[in-house]
């Protein structure tokens, strides 16, 4: 299994099923429709990597234990106030297109094709945390958030891609939070995604 | 025996599940049909990787090729070869006067945050471009809401991809 390609999906679902919990309590109702579409757009991302590494995508995104999955610490957190979500999906954003530019140019051409087009949807997500960002940037409580995130977005990418993050944040280098580490969020994340898939009966169509 | 002509033609009675004024054909989704011995091999893309409706577009291409009596193979292929660009003229007539604003034409960089709030997007409506960017974000993935300072109406603009 490529890690780094797992990585990235697990990555995409959790983040994904993350901002779905906006959706119907964001405080602005265009932030509704914004957070969900971002999820949904996050989680087939997942899907289309998945299916990159194996047959059944439902069995790898949803029929592993909680300490097999590769997702980065910083997308398992539930963050429950609109400084840090916004200060999580800056950052995360800003790793994605890093990582994303860099498989852009995988040898490949199954992966580099689906990177492209994974880009082209993320500009839209891209644009929405760019907005949030410039309106929030001087605010305290926005950039208290960053900075508590910071060690986990550098624990979004691979030692050699940090580099180009600080400078992109304009952020320095501080020890990472690294995959491979959960949180306790995880858990209880894990337990709510795989509810339904693990109560169906054996052989359940949908 | 069944033609790729008598294929598209099939494939083009096929609504846009989310916007049922344009087909699959208007669309630009399907990449390629060939027909070989009886079988039918749909190339398909979808618009984007999350979009909900990629079953049911599979589903019904399927049984479209069925219903000309030949096995259909669907494949859905995930690169970045379909784009807005790939919207057909009729689709784009069609999109304009059900209210969807086309999608601008794709350029080599990706769209940016500058460019959507640019006075640059028309009114499907009246036509002015004294249009502003209301939401990035719509009822689906493949939508932006904007509104217009002219005919004071709200519209949706197709994202170019």
């Amino acid at each position: 299994m490529n890690e780094l390609l797992l990585g990235l999906a697990d990555d995409e679902l959790i983040i994904g099923w993350r901002d779905s919990e906006w959706t119907g309590i964001a405080p602005m109702l265009e932030e509704d429709v914004a957070f969900s579409s971002i999820a949904q757009n996050e989680i087939g991302h997942a899907r289309a990597v998945y299916e990159l590494l194996t047959d059944d995508a439902d069995a790898l995104a949803l029929d592993r234990e909680p300490a097999e999955y590769r997702c980065a610490p910083l997308v398992e957190l539930r963050l429950l106030d609109w400084a840090h979500a916004i200060a999580r999906r800056w950052l995360y954003e800003q790793a994605d297109e890093i990582r994303i530019a860099a498989l852009r140019e995988h040898g490949d051409a199954e992966i580099a094709g689906l990177a492209a087009k994974i880009n082209r949807e993320e500009a839209y997500h891209r644009m929405h945390a760019e907005m949030w960002h410039e309106r929030l940037r001087d605010e305290p409580r926005f950039r208290d958030a960053v900075a508590e995130l910071w060690p986990y977005a550098l624990g979004v990418l691979p030692q050699e891609q940090r580099a180009e993050l600080a400078v992109r944040t304009g952020l320095a280098e501080v020890d990472a939070v690294e995959r491979g580490t959960h949180t306790d969020d995880l858990a209880q994340l894990w337990d709510e995604m795989t509810m339904v898939r693990r109560s169906q009966p054996a052989g359940t169509q949908w | 025996m069944v033609t790729a002509e008598q294929v598209w033609a099939a494939l083009d009675e096929i609504a846009d599940p989310e916007i049922p004024v344009i087909s699959l054909v208007d669309l630009g989704v399907i990449r390629s049909v060939d027909v070989h011995d009886g079988h039918v091999e749909v190339e398909f893309t979808p618009t984007f990787l999350g979009c909900p409706a990629l079953e049911a577009m599979k589903k019904a291409m399927e049984e479209k090729v069925t219903g000309l009596g030949a096995e259909p193979e669907v494949r859905v292929i995930s690169d970045d070869s379909w784009s807005t660009d790939r919207i057909t003229a009729a689709g784009r007539a069609k999109l304009l006067a059900a209210g969807f604003a086309p999608p601008a034409p794709r350029e080599a960089s990706a769209p940016q945050l500058v460019q959507l709030q640019s006075k640059a997007f028309r009114c499907p409506y009246c036509g002015s471009t004294e249009t502003t960017l209301e939401n990035i974000f719509g009822p689906t993935p493949c939508r932006s809401l904007r509104y217009c300072e002219s005919c004071r109406q709200p519209f949706e603009q197709f994202k170019t991809i």
